[in-house]
């Protein structure tokens, strides 16, 4: 056969078996697509002719092995990423407000922010949460702050996010329970949790437990789900705040994918099947200003990933090799300085993320190096994705710049960096070891020193920061959070303790307690019972520290 | 030998993001001080007794979940209470600008919002130092 | 009462902010008459605290021990001291000081005092100033005071002329601990610890250890220092080390070498401090910072040479302090 022929051959091949698998369920939103002007949009396009073998390996079609065109046969042409925007502060009350207004102005799915006590694991009434109660979240207890901030949102109509890592199982375990109060069974709901520790240790820095124990609790969700909540979620594998720790483009793939890799051997470790629930691992990236260099880093990702599924751990299912992707844009890139420029670079990084083919995008809102945001900057934010998925086009043919000399040429080098990286933590003894010993927070912050250097030194400039800048008067319309919010947390948290049935839930936690201990049984149905009863967040979380210790930060600069 | 100026970093509260309270560290050491870095989740009252047995001249406050109105004035409180209210505090991170009059009135000498440039936070403490 | 005298006695008092000026005065040398003053106040108090040295190479887990030693000796109710001593660049002069990161949760126990020091040019592991801040920790009454190297290089030796004992902590993997032993900074352990007794080679490396130590017994008169094995995040093996630790104390206490070797300390210290004066004063009278360039240029020129011209000038200087 002619290589032209090839080519041809093999889209038709693709076009019956992978393409039609999809269409004949899901059709695309229209029948036709075309560009602003009626040229026609072609679906995919492909070379006429040249190397084959290197474009298969290499590029491929959308849907097909290795995924560099994305994960889907249709992508935006099928129906548009998620428009998710990450939310949730002070009590549960303003929140819940604040998921409706989202819903009600088109959004898709539902994203909870945890305030830091959440997330560390203390109920509010903890002296170390003072002032920090409601700060940049949620704040959840109990079982009853959950019912407040889902009043009025039924839970299989929503597809909810969760931004919790080393409480995840309690906080999924409250969804679930809340849920089922609300007639509606586990296996109709969907979602995420974070539940990605490891980036913890070496980014954001919400851990609570050592890597050993929070393995174990990550690998316990995973089973648990794949029997009884199977379209859940089970991981987020961040690289969004590895990246905004100020490591380069190809150090977030690199330590990301090498977590995933930890996740996946500590699951197949623990006997379960990977195909079982490698299809619902997903991963988050973050989309910086370098459009280009951006696009190229989600094309390698998928590319590596669906490589180091198929051959290191040999799922066999396709969807096991899938690289599916949460986007934020880089709240790092955002400067407290002339604001609305922000808007500018929103814009760039969210057309980062869809020429990358993300599945769902949270768009930062300009004044987020101020503050929290306000509703205007919210919808604003809202807004620019609607206008790049309405009106840019960009959504109308799958991975439009492949075959680009220079994406596919940054694609390749991404990968090669990224495969180094790899490579040298394995050698290390894996990625738990490599956080032990401070190698991959040393890179991460010597990319982040140099990257500010430059910056200081005028070689790297940030448009109203180091250049072009203006005297500007303090914004005035910031939301803050009432400072006396802590108090009727408190004092919420008091009469849920006052209400439940005390025996009963010192019983569910003792139950806890044993079954901790006996590293081969799943921590979820004890948990789920405990937070039943109206054990506090705080309460199950000591148990805990006392069975598993607690990490503590090691390395230093 | 002349003295030399030793400066104490440190992330009061929960928030995990030291970015900035790193790189603060490391720009500082390269300007010549000597620089105290103790990690993220430190209560005022470990940071105020760090200082103290440091004998530092400066504490410099990082902060990005919002929580600088109450734990900063806090930390300049303990020490006073412990009759070391000659450290001078300053705070950095994402700090409104409305906040700052508050947090200079409570005895923080100086609030660095994000995209200070080091070559300000060295001109500060040069100019006030004892 | 003059200020030093003042600080003297809050030292004495245990006054925090007191050590903490105390040793900062110290390190500063701006004043070295204050300086001196304040050592000669403290000095009759001095000699009750037990001094532990801590060495070996970065990444070894040194302050993570330490964090659990510390954590032991408190639930004997004894106060500790930690002078922690980290590298200043020879570039910029400045330092990162972050070993007490490890030892933070300590930070708010009124009996712990963590001190972090910067080697400020000084060579050997430890600061110019380690040995006197010793002496205030000492006096202001710390049941221990443990110092804590760099941990840099094989010329960490000063530690041993500092502490009552040293430990040095090494760790499989690192690939550098069979240099260490063929180097000879085996001599400076009183105890050996090899950490992070879970990862692959540490029984290995404990092998070849006491075969080196074995061998050194041979040729010394010291006996075979122990080795312990320990998990400091793990938790594991601290109780043994610290009873090991115990029993070599009681040990060279009882036997008088305990004594000795503070005896040996002192005597180092007379000489360092008589040489230091010596070389003081000499430079004072010889003049030698104004004479320096025209002395160059003499023997750059080969009018004279170095020994002939400073034989001269010492004799010199030597006649003329005879006159006196």
């Amino acid at each position: 056969m002619q290589n032209e022929e090839r080519f041809q051959q093999h889209r038709k091949e693709w076009e019956n078996a992978t393409l039609k698998k999809v269409t004949d369920r899901f059709p695309e939103r229209k029948t036709e697509f075309k560009t602003s002007s009626w040229l026609p949009a072609e679906r995919v396009d492909i070379p006429e002719s040249g190397d084959f073998e290197a474009f298969s390996e290499k590029i491929g079609f959308p849907g097909e092995y290795p995924f560099t065109r994305g994960v889907q046969p249709t992508m935006y042409r099928g129906r548009f990423w998620t428009m998710r925007q990450y939310a949730g502060f002070g009590t549960a009350e303003e929140s819940n407000q604040r998921y409706k207004y989202l819903l009600k102005e088109g959004q898709t799915g539902l994203s909870v922010a945890f305030d830091l006590p959440t997330q560390i694991g203390y109920d509010s009434d903890n002296p170390i949460a003072e002032g920090e109660v409601g700060k940049v979240g949620v704040a959840i207890d109990s079982m009853q702050d959950m019912e407040v901030l889902f009043d009025g949102i039924p839970l299989d109509r929503v597809s909810t996010s969760m931004t919790i890592n080393a409480p995840a199982a309690i906080l999924l375990a409250m969804y679930i329970a809340l849920a089922e109060k609300q007639g509606i069974v586990a296996d109709q709901l969907t979602g995420t949790i974070q539940n990605d520790i490891l980036k913890e240790y070496m980014a954001r820095g919400t851990y609570i437990f050592p890597p050993k124990p929070s393995l174990r609790l990550i690998t316990n969700i995973f089973e648990y789900c794949s029997k009884s909540v199977p379209k859940w979620n089970t991981i987020s594998i961040s690289g969004y705040h590895i990246r905004e720790a100020g490591s380069t483009a190809v150090q977030e793939i690199a330590f990301t994918l090498a977590d995933g890799i930890e996740y996946v051997k500590a699951a197949v470790n623990a006997g379960l099947d990977v195909d079982s629930f490698a299809g619902r691992l997903s991963f988050f990236f973050n989309a910086h200003n370098d459009l280009l260099e951006e696009i190229a880093k989600f094309r390698a990702a998928r590319r590596i990933w669906a490589k180091v599924m198929k051959e290191k751990f040999q799922a066999q299912k396709s969807k096991s090799m899938m690289l599916r992707f949460h986007t934020q844009t880089g709240g790092s890139t955002l400067t407290a300085q002339q604001p609305d420029n922000n808007i500018v670079r929103v814009t760039i990084q969210t057309l980062a993320a869809v020429l990358g083919g993300t599945q769902s995008l949270h768009t930062n809102s300009r004044d987020e190096a101020l503050g929290l945001p306000t509703e205007e900057s919210v919808r604003i934010a809202l807004r620019t994705q609607q206008i790049v998925a309405h009106e840019s086009g960009v959504t109308n043919t799958i991975d439009p710049l492949a075959g680009s000399f220079t994406i596919e040429r940054l694609t390749d080098t991404i990968e090669e960096q990224v495969w180094q990286y790899l490579n040298k933590i394995e050698a290390i003894g894996g990625m738990v070891r490599a956080i032990e010993n401070g190698y991959v927070q040393k890179e991460i912050q010597d990319a982040a020193y140099r990257y500010q250097q430059e910056i200081e030194s005028g070689e790297r400039i940030i448009v109203g920061v180091n250049k072009f800048t203006i005297q500007e008067n303090p914004p005035t319309d910031i939301l803050k959070v009432d400072p006396q919010l802590r108090k009727r947390q408190i004092a919420k948290l008091a009469a849920v303790k006052q209400q439940r049935n005390s025996e009963v839930v010192a019983q569910k936690l003792a139950e806890l307690r044993r079954i901790a201990q006996n590293s081969e049984q799943n921590l979820m149905p004890p948990i789920l019972a405990a937070v039943k009863e109206y054990a506090t967040l705080g309460e199950i979380c000591n148990i805990l520290r006392e069975e598993f210790g607690e990490y503590r930060e090691s390395i230093v600069l | 030998m002349s003295k030399k100026i030793r400066i104490l970093i440190a992330k009061p509260g929960l928030d995990g993001h030291d970015r900035g309270a790193k790189y603060v560290a490391r720009a500082l050491k390269d300007a010549g001080y000597e620089v105290i870095y103790t990690g993220i989740r430190q209560t005022p009252e470990a940071i105020v007794k760090t200082a103290i047995q440091e004998d530092v001249d400066f504490i410099g406050l990082s902060l990005l979940s919002g929580a600088h109105n109450e734990l900063f004035p806090k930390v300049v409180e303990l020490l006073r209470s412990r009759n070391a209210g000659d450290i001078i505090v300053l705070g950095g991170g994402v700090i409104p600008e409305a906040d700052i009059p508050g947090l200079k009135e409570k005895g923080i000498q100086a609030v660095f919002t994000p995209g200070t440039p080091i070559r300000d936070i060295i001109a500060f403490i040069e100019s006030v130092k004892r | 009462m003059t200020i030093v005298q003042k600080l003297a006695q809050q030292v004495l008092q245990q006054n925090t902010r007191a050590i903490a000026r105390s040793i900062s005065l110290i390190e500063n040398e701006t004043d070295s008459a204050q300086k001196e003053s304040l050592l000669d106040a403290l000095h009759s108090y001095c000699g009750r605290a037990v001094v532990w040295g801590i060495t070996g190479p970065p990444g070894a887990g040194k302050s993570s021990l330490l964090d659990r030693f510390i954590g032991r000796l408190r639930r004997l109710n004894k106060t500790v001291a930690v002078i922690a001593v980290d590298p200043s660049s020879p570039f910029s002069g400045g330092a990162i000081l972050g070993d007490r990161l490890r030892m933070q949760k300590h930070a708010t126990d009124d009996g712990v005092f963590i001190r972090s020091m910067a080697s400020r040019g000084h060579l050997g592991g430890v600061a110019g100033a380690t040995a006197d801040a010793i002496k205030v920790f000492d006096t202001a009454g710390f049941d221990f005071v443990i110092i804590e190297t760099i941990g840099v290089g094989q010329t960490e030796i000063e530690v041993m002329e500092l502490a009552d004992l040293v430990l040095l902590v090494l760790v499989p993997g690192l690939g550098d601990e069979i240099q260490a032993l063929k180097a000879g900074v085996m001599e400076i352990g009183d105890i050996f610890i090899i950490n992070k007794k879970d990862l692959d080679g540490a029984n290995r490396l404990k092998r070849e250890v006491e075969y080196v130590l074995g061998l050194q017994e041979n040729c010394t008169a010291k006996s075979t220092p122990p080795v312990c094995m320990t998990s400091a995040t793990r938790d594991e093996g601290i109780d043994d080390t610290l009873s090991v630790i115990t029993d070599y104390l009681e040990k060279i206490r009882g036997n008088g070498q305990l004594a000795a070797r503070r005896k040996d300390r002192i005597e180092k210290e007379l000489r360092h401090i008589a040489s230091a004066k010596i070389m003081a004063s000499a430079e004072h009278f010889l003049n030698i910072d104004s004479r320096l360039d025209s002395w160059v240029e003499d023997v750059f020129h080969k009018k004279v040479s170095p020994y002939k011209l400073l034989n001269r000038k010492i004799g010199e200087f030597l006649k003329e302090l005879h006159w006196q």
